[in-house]
């Protein structure tokens, strides 16, 4: 078999030294900037803008020269993992390669230099790319419309939430709990509590599922409704869906699809089919826009028929043969300053067009067979919590190896940064101990999963043979283990402030 | 098929066999038969990313707005974005890097993001800044929410000098949260407070400069504040703020903005930067992520993020923001573009932009029928009145390859009523514009009021 094209093992990540900080290499006097000669005459700030309102000092910010900038920058980069260097399979976070040409998309003038308050008329362009955006993830989805807005998942879920608070008013149904598992990631019940419901969470069963019974003790017609990542956290598939849906139903509520995982099941299965109403999905996931280390994300929300009139507003729509907005008949309101974060939309539309129906599907095809032959290649070591086929992640867990040897899952994760690799997901989701939460993703190859398991082996190997080394971990990186206490107990978020900690 | 798969199919059929299965759909054959898609998406079939690419140009190239010299602003400005900050801000070791959960292989980003807080905190005056929230409208609403849980009230004085969208999100957001929130209209261009001390005050909200971009006197803000024990959020402009005075010289509590102008291309509208700043007081409540300095286990210099007792991956249903993924990116950008800006350049590009709107302010209201909407002073950006509606004269100002500014009536701020009036333009001048830009808007402006 040929060489692993995942590891990042040869990464020079040279020098012992900390970066600098650019307040550090700054210089007055020195000076990056060029403006453009534009032939308006200067004027002196005091004939522009009166004495209460002038500043009196001049802003400092910092001063460099431009090799330095470039300089400083560059080498902050080189202590940075990225997709684009290694694998890097963080569970639940879906970080696949993002192909380079929608970064050309997101760099075309004709969308990058658009102004958002721009007429209809001079944007045509974009409001075609936002429908067919939207028609394409309501097809993928299997719901009748789409928000484009919400500029992240999180942001996605609280518009969810605001839609299903929006259609149980208009009923003159004022419910006031929303279900939600166990599992759940934590913007869930944060949404739920930010939209004026209360969380009430349903406990999972043995097999990692949704506890059908415990469901049912706890539904009501005060209910507004049930939030489920399918699969769930676990990588398991909710089969008992129908079931589910029927109850939640059954009482009046709506069922709210958290797209986390939407990867798993594209082009296999829809949320629409499984009788949701409301669905976020995370373009950074699933349809590879670039996380930018932290952002930006897109979190469009997609819905069934019945909540459509009350979608974010104003909606691009299809007005004769051109396009224009409009404002839903009771929508919510906005959820943006503007229309959404529209060139990370670009990106993604880029990517649903090159893969299209069949495309999509391989890709969840490869994202759930890559999780699942790495499930089964660890059980030796780092046992499935959940001894079952699972779907694009599998969490397996390190409570036998820390009963053994006192590794614990988060040594392991510092050891795979030492062998080359991000580490997964830790301690999520919270109902599995010692949980490592690994998504390799469809785009990493097999060679890279045979490189990650043989790793995972090694370190599982040595915390028999040498538990000291393995919990000493990383020690190839640029700094060590980082002391977070301490970051908390005295809080240095700047430079001015690292100042007077004395620390400059 | 794609491109980005790396399996051959000799690997599949290996790694299939492994699992005991024999076709690719047999791992999905544990789902509930009734909720298997039958005969694909749909959805077109794919195409190579060259089509796509040509596909997706021949879109671009429809939006005719692309090509006009741009005088629209009210929060989304047409900066100049010097290359080196082009290039740096998209390697790709931060364009494809992922939230900085383990700090040993995150130090770019996080002491990226420790310098970008620097700036903003610099920028605002006040002592802590966050790593960034999705735009200005997302930290105005965590403005709110920050202020409702540390007064433990709810009502808030939202003056409609605040951008109408983010006006229009705060009201969306209330829905959920409760918040009672009145809108204070403007007279002459500036905030008219109501005094009288108040038992319900949770924040009082101005714009520095407000979205027609006048400036307002922020003590009397301040002093409505603390009739009633409120906090002060000031929403401000990151270039305006080189030349006026500091939210935090003004008292104010909390600072939030829109960080577009810098190094972030008008895109749209987004992807943008929510700028957020406040009191070291307030530091337990800060919404989203913060980066602090620490020491690793060999006594070397270490960023991670911090205070994470406050997230929601910690704190769940009690927390008080969802904020998960945010803005990194640009947030990495504008330390990149102040960087390159420097002191001197930032002040410059700054006054640049004041010396160019004034002109142009005073040149168009020589104009017959064109008056200032107000004679507040303003920094970059001013209101005209031009006694007949305003789109028509956009319309005309296109036609000469001109964006003429924004339309006050566009800016819906959601609530039925339509800004300040349906013929209010906000017009912007930046460091872009030259003396034949300006020439050509007076020209294009003069020409579309007088037909």
């Amino acid at each position: 078999m040929s060489a692993a094209g995942g590891r990042a093992a040869s990464a020079p990540l040279v020098g012992r030294e900390s970066e600098p900080t650019m307040f550090e290499l700054s210089s007055p006097g020195r000076s990056a900037a060029q403006l453009r000669e534009t032939g308006i005459a200067p004027r002196a700030l005091e004939a522009m803008i009166p004495a209460p309102h002038r500043r009196d000092d001049r802003l400092v910010t910092v001063d460099l020269a431009e090799r330095d900038l470039v300089g400083h920058v560059t080498r902050l980069s080189a202590r940075q993992y990225s997709v684009d260097l290694g694998a890097y399979p963080l569970g639940s976070c879906t970080m696949k390669y993002n192909p380079k040409m929608a970064d050309e998309v997101a760099a075309l003038a004709g969308l990058a230099h658009v102004h958002p308050a721009a007429d209809a008329s001079l944007t045509q362009g974009w409001l075609e790319l936002l429908v067919t955006l939207e028609e394409r993830l309501c097809g993928i989805t299997g719901m009748a419309a789409a928000t484009l807005q919400p500029a992240a998942g999180a942001a996605g879920e609280l518009t969810g939430l605001l839609l299903m608070r929006a259609y149980h008013r208009a009923r003159g149904d004022a419910r006031r709990r929303v279900l939600i598992p166990d599992s759940a990631h934590g913007t869930n019940p944060a949404s739920v509590t930010l939209s004026g419901y209360q969380v009430t969470t349903v406990p999972s069963t043995e097999r990692g599922l949704v506890d059908l019974e415990a469901l049912a003790a706890r539904l009501g017609d005060d209910v507004a409704g049930i939030m489920l990542t399918n699969p769930n956290t676990v990588g398991l598939f909710e089969e008992d869906i129908e079931p589910i849906a029927e109850l939640v139903h059954g009482v009046g509520g709506l069922l709210y699809y958290d797209g986390a995982n939407l990867n798993a099941i594209l082009g296999q299965a829809r949320p629409g089919d499984m009788g949701f109403d409301i669905v976020h999905m995370n373009l950074h996931k699933t349809f590879a826009t670039p996380h930018g280390g932290g952002g930006p994300g897109a979190g469009p929300v997609a819905v069934g028929e019945s909540l459509v009139d009350f979608l974010p507003g104003p909606r691009p729509v299809r007005r004769g043969d051109g396009y224009g907005w409009e404002a839903p008949a009771r929508s919510i309101g906005r959820v943006h300053g503007w229309h959404g974060n529209a060139l990370v939309l670009a990106r993604a539309l880029a990517y649903i067009e090159t893969h299209g129906a069949e495309g999509l599907a391989a890709v969840a095809e490869h994202a759930v067979l890559n999780a699942n032959w790495l499930r089964r290649r660890l059980a030796a070591v780092l046992p499935a919590a959940f001894d079952r086929p699972c779907m694009h992640e599998c969490v397996v867990t390190a409570t036998a190896l820390k009963e053994a040897t006192g590794v614990r899952a988060l040594d392991v994760a510092k050891s795979l940064l030492d062998e080359g690799f991000h580490a997964p997901t830790v301690y999520f989701p919270l109902i599995v101990d010692e949980a490592l939460m690994i998504e390799p993703t469809e785009t990493e190859s097999p060679e890279t999963l045979v490189a990650l398991a043989e790793a995972l082996e090694r370190i599982v190997a040595r915390a028999h043979d040498d538990p000291e080394r393995v919990h000493a971990a990383p020690l190839a990186t640029p700094v060590g283990r980082v002391d977070e206490a301490r970051a908390a107990r005295t809080l240095v978020a700047t430079e001015d402030m690292a100042a007077r900690a004395g620390l400059r | 098929m794609p491109n980005y798969l790396p399996h051959t199919a000799e690997q599949d059929a290996a790694m299939l066999s492994f699992l005991g299965l024999e076709r690719l759909e047999d791992l999905f054959a544990h789902l509930p038969a009734a909720v298997r898609l039958a005969g694909g998406l749909p959805i077109p079939a794919g195409r190579s990313e060259l089509d796509v690419l040509d596909g997706l140009a021949a879109l671009a190239d429809r939006n005719v707005a692309a090509g006009l010299t741009c005088f629209a602003g009210v929060g989304a400005y047409d900066h100049d974005i010097p290359p080196v900050v082009r290039a740096l801000a998209s390697r790709s070791e931060f364009v494809t890097a992922y939230t900085p959960y383990q700090p040993e292989v995150a130090q770019g980003v996080l002491q990226a993001l420790f310098e970008y807080q620097t700036l903003v905190a610099r920028l605002s005056g006040l002592p802590v800044a966050n790593a960034s929230l999705y735009d200005g409208a997302a930290s105005l609403v965590e403005a709110l929410n920050l202020a409702a849980s540390t007064t433990g009230r709810q009502g808030v004085l939202l003056s409609r000098g605040v951008h109408p969208h983010w006006r229009a999100a705060a009201r969306t957001f209330a829905a959920g949260t409760g918040h009672q929130i009145e809108e204070v209209p403007l007279v002459g261009g500036v905030t008219a407070w109501p005094m009288g001390a108040r038992d319900d005050l949770a924040a009082v909200v101005v714009g520095y400069p407000n979205y027609l971009g006048y400036l307002e006197d922020v003590a009397i803000a301040r002093a409505v504040a603390d009739e009633s024990g409120a906090l002060l959020v000031v929403a401000g402009d990151p270039v305006a703020a080189a030349l006026v005075r500091s939210a935090g010289s003004w008292g104010a509590d909390v600072f939030v903005g829109e960080g577009q102008a810098l190094g972030t291309a008008l895109s749209f509208g987004g992807p943008y930067l929510g700028l957020f700043a406040v009191r070291e007081e307030l530091v337990r409540r800060l919404p989203g992520r913060i980066v602090g300095e620490t020491a690793d286990t060999a006594g070397r210099r270490a960023f991670v993020t911090t205070l994470r007792a406050r997230e929601q991956d910690i704190r769940r249903e009690r927390a008080t923001s969802n904020v998960c993924t945010n803005q990194t990116l640009m947030a990495v950008t504008a330390a990149i573009q102040l960087g390159w800006l420097g002191t001197d350049g930032l002040h410059e590009m700054a006054l640049r932009c004041a010396s160019g709107a004034h002109e142009l302010a005073e040149r168009v209201t020589q104009i017959p029928g064109v008056q200032a909407a107000s004679e507040a002073p303003f920094v970059r950006e001013f209101a005209l009145r031009l006694g007949r509606p305003v789109e028509p004269v956009l319309a005309a100002m296109a036609r000469r390859g001109i964006l003429g500014g924004v339309a006050a009536r566009a800016l819906d701020p959601g609530d039925g009523t339509r800004g300040e009036g349906d013929d209010v333009l906000i017009v912007t001048v930046t460091e872009r514009h030259r003396a034949r830009d300006l020439d050509a808007y007076v020209a294009a402006l003069g020409e579309a009021v007088a037909s």
